[in-house]
């Protein structure tokens, strides 16, 4: 599958990209938009930074907004085990900003702002600069680099990074001053480009009919081509693995959905469409499309209890409960992860009282409770002194 | 009859004083570390008055009173005695 990412990794320049897709066609005019809007909605498109809202309500929203709203396109991808939007914003920028800049005309915003990774920052420039020159958008664009941390994705702190320079949650609807915004993830406003080319038929063609259109993953772990792919929706999660050159040791359990997404073993996964309703039987949902991958010989409770305690420390210090609750559920799982003296029942109890203004918490919970599920085994293990990646 | 009401906490602005849990244990416990676990339910009638001054007296401003009966998403603590109104 190959709609956003060109095979060769050449269409950064404006010249390259037009040959591929060609001229961007006008989203404008308010009885288009209307059109257009019910066009992305019968596509069936959905947020891909990891929380899956339909974009059209969205944009529905913010086109009935006053005063007009402005676009803030999110590739911030502050979750260190996804590449995706970097890899996007690198190969297909263009095909991002006539997203982005599809999306002004939609909801009738005169700004754009992209948020982008540091990595990426120059090739963004780069396209927004030749844009300029060539003279092809309607509304002024701006770049800006995000800031470097994980919390910093978050919708409500990309605003507050736009507008304060703090790069932290604030608790309430996205709003710069008085103006509403619409944050979208970049590879949403790129789907979003191509289905104003191609229609909704054309984005359904691919992928789950409940479900549709491609996506962008990241294959992290224990197999052979770590790296980002674009595939189907409803993709079997072993067919993700082959995809990614195959398993690389024997496996153990997958990380679905990344930081805040849900562990499930191996075999369990395997034969499941990735999608919402795919994953399902093991409560896990794609989230921004991050697998990784744990083998056999690796210890699940030492993997969650380091990335459990990258989560508190990558709490933004405002919500009492999150900074001291993350914390100490760290703190047993580091204990649990080595001699097993932890109290569980104290854990369990922690997982449903953190909370805060905005997912952080609750999405480090869910990761958690689903290790206690699937490394329980483990856990009898480790509180015997035993520990599988010891195991001979 | 009044519009129904609920308890919300910014969770930001809160500094776990603890005194809302004092003055409304009936709506609102403390967590391990002091900051407040609020019943998602309607108000009671009977508890408007308490809750307005536990909004009144927060230190930090951080609880506020907003419109609608209680709803999904928001924590019930087991046990907490259910009354709540229909719409």
């Amino acid at each position: 599958m190959s709609r956003l990412l060109p095979g060769d990794y050449a269409d950064r320049t404006l010249a390259r990209h037009l040959a591929r897709h060609g001229n961007r066609p006008s989203c404008a005019g308010t009885r288009r938009r209307d059109e257009l809007i019910a066009e992305v909605e019968r596509a069936g498109l959905t947020g891909r930074g990891g929380a899956g809202f339909p974009t059209a309500v969205k944009l529905r929203a913010l086109a009935a907004a006053w005063p007009v709203p402005m676009v803030i396109a999110n590739g911030v991808e502050g979750e260190p085990a996804s590449d995706k939007d970097k890899v996007l914003l690198a190969v297909a920028p263009h095909l991002v900003l006539d997203g982005a800049v599809g999306a002004a005309e939609l909801t009738g915003a005169r700004e754009v702002v992209m948020v982008v990774h540091h990595a990426v920052r120059e090739i963004v420039d780069h396209a927004v600069a030749e844009r300029r020159t060539a003279g092809t958008d309607p509304v002024p664009v701006r770049v800006m680099t995000a800031a470097d941390t994980f919390i910093a994705g978050e919708a409500s702190a990309v605003v507050h990074w736009v507008e304060r320079g703090v790069a932290a949650p604030t608790g309430r609807p996205p709003r710069l001053g008085p103006r509403p915004a619409l944050v979208q993830n970049v590879e949403t406003l790129a789907h979003l480009a191509l289905i104003r080319r191609h229609g909704a038929v054309w984005f359904r063609s691919a992928g789950s009919p409940g479900e549709p259109g491609s996506m962008l993953i990241t294959m992290a772990g224990a197999v052979r081509r770590p790296g980002v792919y674009e595939i189907e929706t409803g993709t079997p999660v072993g067919g993700l693995i082959e995809l990614a050159g195959g398993a690389a040791a024997p496996l153990g359990a997958l990380l679905i959905g990344g930081y805040f997404g849900t562990w499930a073993e191996a075999a369990a996964a395997l034969p499941l469409p990735f999608s919402s309703a795919g994953l399902a039987p093991v409560g896990a949902r794609p989230g921004a499309g991050v697998i990784a991958v744990l083998p056999r010989t690796a210890c699940g409770l030492a993997e969650t209890a380091r990335i459990t305690r990258y989560l508190a420390r990558s709490s933004a210090g405002q919500c009492g409960p999150c900074v001291f609750g993350l914390d100490a559920i760290a703190a047993q799982l580091e204990r649990l992860a080595g001699d097993g003296a932890c109290d569980l029942t104290l854990v369990h109890r922690w997982l449903g009282q953190v909370r805060g203004a905005c997912r952080h918490p609750d999405g480090t919970a869910l990761m958690v409770a689903s290790a206690l599920r699937v490394f329980g085994a483990e856990a009898d293990l480790h509180a015997r002194g035993w520990c599988s990646e010891a195991r001979p | 009859m009044t519009a129904p009401v609920r308890l919300a906490v910014d969770l930001i602005a809160c500094d776990g004083r603890g005194l809302c849990a004092e003055l409304l244990p009936e709506l609102i416990t403390l967590d391990d570390w002091g900051y407040p676990l609020l019943s998602g339910r309607t108000v009671p009638a009977a508890l408007r008055g308490e809750a307005s001054a536990a909004v009144q007296l927060c230190p930090r401003l951080a609880l506020r009173l907003e419109a609608g009966a209680g709803a999904a998403g928001s924590r019930v603590r087991p046990g907490a005695g259910s009354t709540s109104q229909a719409r």
